[in-house]
């Protein structure tokens, strides 16, 4: 024991070890900062577990476009742990993302961002670019048929750039194809580029955080005044304050602690994410959807008016990141208590449920056609009693041109245009007939693929779709219902 | 840390130089030497990083400014493509690499309006980029990622797309129906994608 206290301190004369980590460790911390200051914590966690299991993959994963795929089922299936290392990969990520959302949240909520700790703030934005540029790298590594067409995603935004559009995609890409080029391309970006800024970043905050100081809890009507605060912040962290290790950091180990088992738990439950279908590019029959961080995304892309689209895809990602880096420098003084920011409240509000409805709408994609819908769901038989014979032909009709793709009937059915239940509440018998034939409000014209016998036969049908007791549509300015091909069912 | 040449800076007194600054022996002149050295210095790794770079960055880059050249590719003898019908193609891309695998596989829709009358059109959608599917009952292609909807002749029907689909050039020579590919078609893509006439 003596022996080893005597090398630990020859080590440490030669060397400076507790020099350097000391004042690091046993710096004074607020004594209001408690539980919610556990997840920056947490997201250096997860982000050390992506180093850990990302190096271990490494060991297996071929970056071969002709390889990368084979290489993943191998894992999943053959290796010890392997479908664990992945799973745990793949979920830890997920969890990085989740908990650097909520540690940028909750330095807006408190609006530690003010003044001194511009800084700190700018170097996590920063962070928080790169997380996500690592999470979509590492959805091109899966290298199934989501991480191709996703690229494809990606590289018809950039071909949007004017100008330079098609040189900064096939620089993306390696070239003019997505190929094997691209696979490696992205590779050296996830696992060098990357990682090695993601550190760097990571060492800036820390040397911040330690610089500046952990913000305390905000007070309503003590604002952060810059002409006095830092004296202020130093006499009471050294009056009140208490060390970082051991009082603070042991906040941080039961919260890193407990949601690492959280995760691993997900992961043994969840199993690896993908890989799904093979990347073969002529194999069409796909759905291609990107993982969770990126679903608000290809939400907001399916719902921008086309219009506007190509501007908002390339000027939206300037604005967002220009706004957060001035954020700190604009409003550097003043309230920091939730209560004393109204203004502040309603954007982080608004920022919350905006990402959360288009994620939800990214998840859910209305807006696309149900490819299947026409050959695999059934007509409702009670849709089909006491129907003429024309009536049950424009049933068949309707079917065989894949109109359910994108309408449903009884909750079956594509979302994409409104539901055909109870059509002939809102539209005559002439205007179903001239929707089908010419379109129009989002919906193709029919009228060159449907002879007019058979427009004649789905409206007929169509008709028929007025509910029990509901009034059918009529024609603004008819004194009476017109009769022809209107009846209740049932 | 600093690399700066600070001349009057209290820091460049000599180690040994037992006065206070701005005491005699440290207001001695910089020697003349002493700065030339330091621009000789700065033009040198300029020049250096400079020479350098130009490996690095025509690596990294060189696939943006190269000029790809595209080729005519074979999808097969005339029969394969009925009057009246669109039918689903494939070719090996032209421009690729050794490790490419299974991705330098490319899918079409060839449709033929009449015999010796074609459209091949790509098959990604002109909104951003996913794979369309035919459907020949409704007469319509449908894109699965943002619902783009486009007529039999590739004019957009509905959805978000801002133009119909790309169409290749295409050829017929001995029986066999060949297009002019290689390039992910694009927004940008006009001089090989040109417009699509209405």
């Amino acid at each position: 024991m003596n022996l080893l206290r005597q090398a630990w301190a020859w080590l440490d004369d030669r060397m400076g070890i507790s020099g350097l980590i000391k004042p690091a460790m046993t710096h004074r911390v607020p004594r209001s900062a408690k539980w919610w200051y556990v997840f920056g914590s947490a997201t250096l966690m997860f982000f050390c577990l992506q180093v850990v299991t990302g190096i271990c993959l490494a060991t297996l994963y071929a970056p071969s476009a002709a390889e990368a795929w084979q290489s993943l089922e191998y894992i999943d299936r053959q290796v010890p742990y392997g479908w664990l290392m992945r799973a745990l990969h793949g979920w830890s990520s997920n969890a990085m993302v989740l908990m650097m959302v909520v540690h940028m949240g909750q330095v807006f909520l408190h609006a530690t961002y003010r003044f001194p700790r511009e800084m700190t703030w700018i170097l996590g934005v920063v962070l928080a670019g790169l997380t996500l540029g690592l999470a979509f790298t590492g959805q091109v590594m899966r290298w199934d048929q989501d991480a191709f067409w996703g690229l494809g995603i990606g590289a018809a935004i950039v071909d949007r750039m004017p100008f330079i559009g098609n040189e900064m995609r096939n620089a993306m890409l390696g070239g003019p194809i997505i190929g094997g080029e691209t696979l490696t391309r992205f590779f050296a970006l996830h696992v060098f580029v990357l990682p090695g800024l993601t550190i760097v970043f990571i060492g800036g905050h820390l040397m911040m955080v330690l610089r500046k100081g952990i913000s305390e809890m905000p007070v309503a009507g003590q604002p952060v005044i810059p002409a006095s605060y830092q004296t202020e912040y130093h006499a009471r962290v050294e009056s009140t304050g208490v060390p970082f290790w051991p009082n603070a950091a042991s906040r941080d180990m039961v919260f890193c602690g407990g949601i690492l088992l959280v995760v691993v738990g997900i992961a043994m439950w969840m199993g690896p994410i993908g890989p799904k279908a093979f990347p073969d590019p002529t194999m069409i029959d796909t759905n291609p959807r990107p993982d969770y961080p990126f679903l608000w995304v290809f939400g907001a892309v399916s719902l921008l008016p086309p219009s506007t689209e190509t501007a908002v895809m390339l000027i939206a990602p300037i604005v967002i990141g220009g706004v957060l880096v001035l954020l700190p420098l604009i409003f550097s003084a003043g309230e920091r208590a939730p209560s004393k920011r109204p203004l502040a409240m309603v954007a982080l509000i608004l920022t919350v449920t905006s990402i959360g409805v288009l994620t939800w709408e990214g998840y859910t994609s209305p807006w696309s056609p149900e490819m299947d819908a026409w050959s695999s769901t059934p007509t409702p038989p009670e849709y089909l009693q006491a129907l003429t014979p024309i009536e049950v032909q424009g049933a068949i009709v309707m079917q065989y041109a894949q109109c359910r793709n994108c309408h449903t009937l009884g909750g079956a059915g594509g979302l994409r245009g409104p539901s055909l239940d109870d059509v002939a509440t809102r539209l005559t018998a002439d205007q179903l007939t001239r929707q089908v034939q010419q379109g129009g409000g989002n919906m193709p014209a029919y009228g060159k693929s449907l002879s007019s016998a058979q427009t004649e036969a789905v409206v007929a049908f169509l008709s028929t779709r007025c509910p029990n007791g509901e009034q059918g549509a009529v024609t603004p300015g008819a004194l009476l219902p017109p009769s022809k091909s209107r009846r209740l069912v049932r | 840390m600093n690399h700066e040449p600070q001349p009057n800076n209290a820091s460049d007194a000599p180690r040994n130089c037992s006065c206070k600054s701005g005491s005699e022996c440290c207001q001695s002149p910089e020697p003349p030497r002493r700065g030339f050295l330091f621009a000789f210095g700065a033009v040198m790794m300029t020049l250096g990083g400079a020479v350098a770079s130009v490996p690095v960055l025509g690596y990294l880059f060189g696939g943006a400014t190269r000029r790809y050249k595209t080729e005519w590719v074979d999808l097969g003898p005339l029969e394969q493509f009925p009057a009246g019908e669109t039918r689903f193609a494939t070719f090996i891309t032209p421009i690729s690499s050794p490790n490419d695998g299974a991705t330098a596989k490319t899918a079409c829709w060839v449709r033929c309006i009449k015999s010796g009358k074609f459209q091949v059109f790509a098959i990604n959608c002109a909104h951003l980029g996913c794979p369309v599917r035919w459907f020949e009952q409704s007469k319509l292609f449908l894109c699965p990622c943002h619902g783009g909807v486009y007529y039999q002749d590739g004019s957009r029907a509905s959805g978000p797309p801002p133009r119909g689909l790309f169409e290749y050039p295409w050829k017929v020579t001995d029986g066999h129906l060949a297009i002019d590919a290689g390039m992910l078609p694009g927004l940008q893509e006009t001089a090989y994608f040109p417009e699509a006439s209405a």
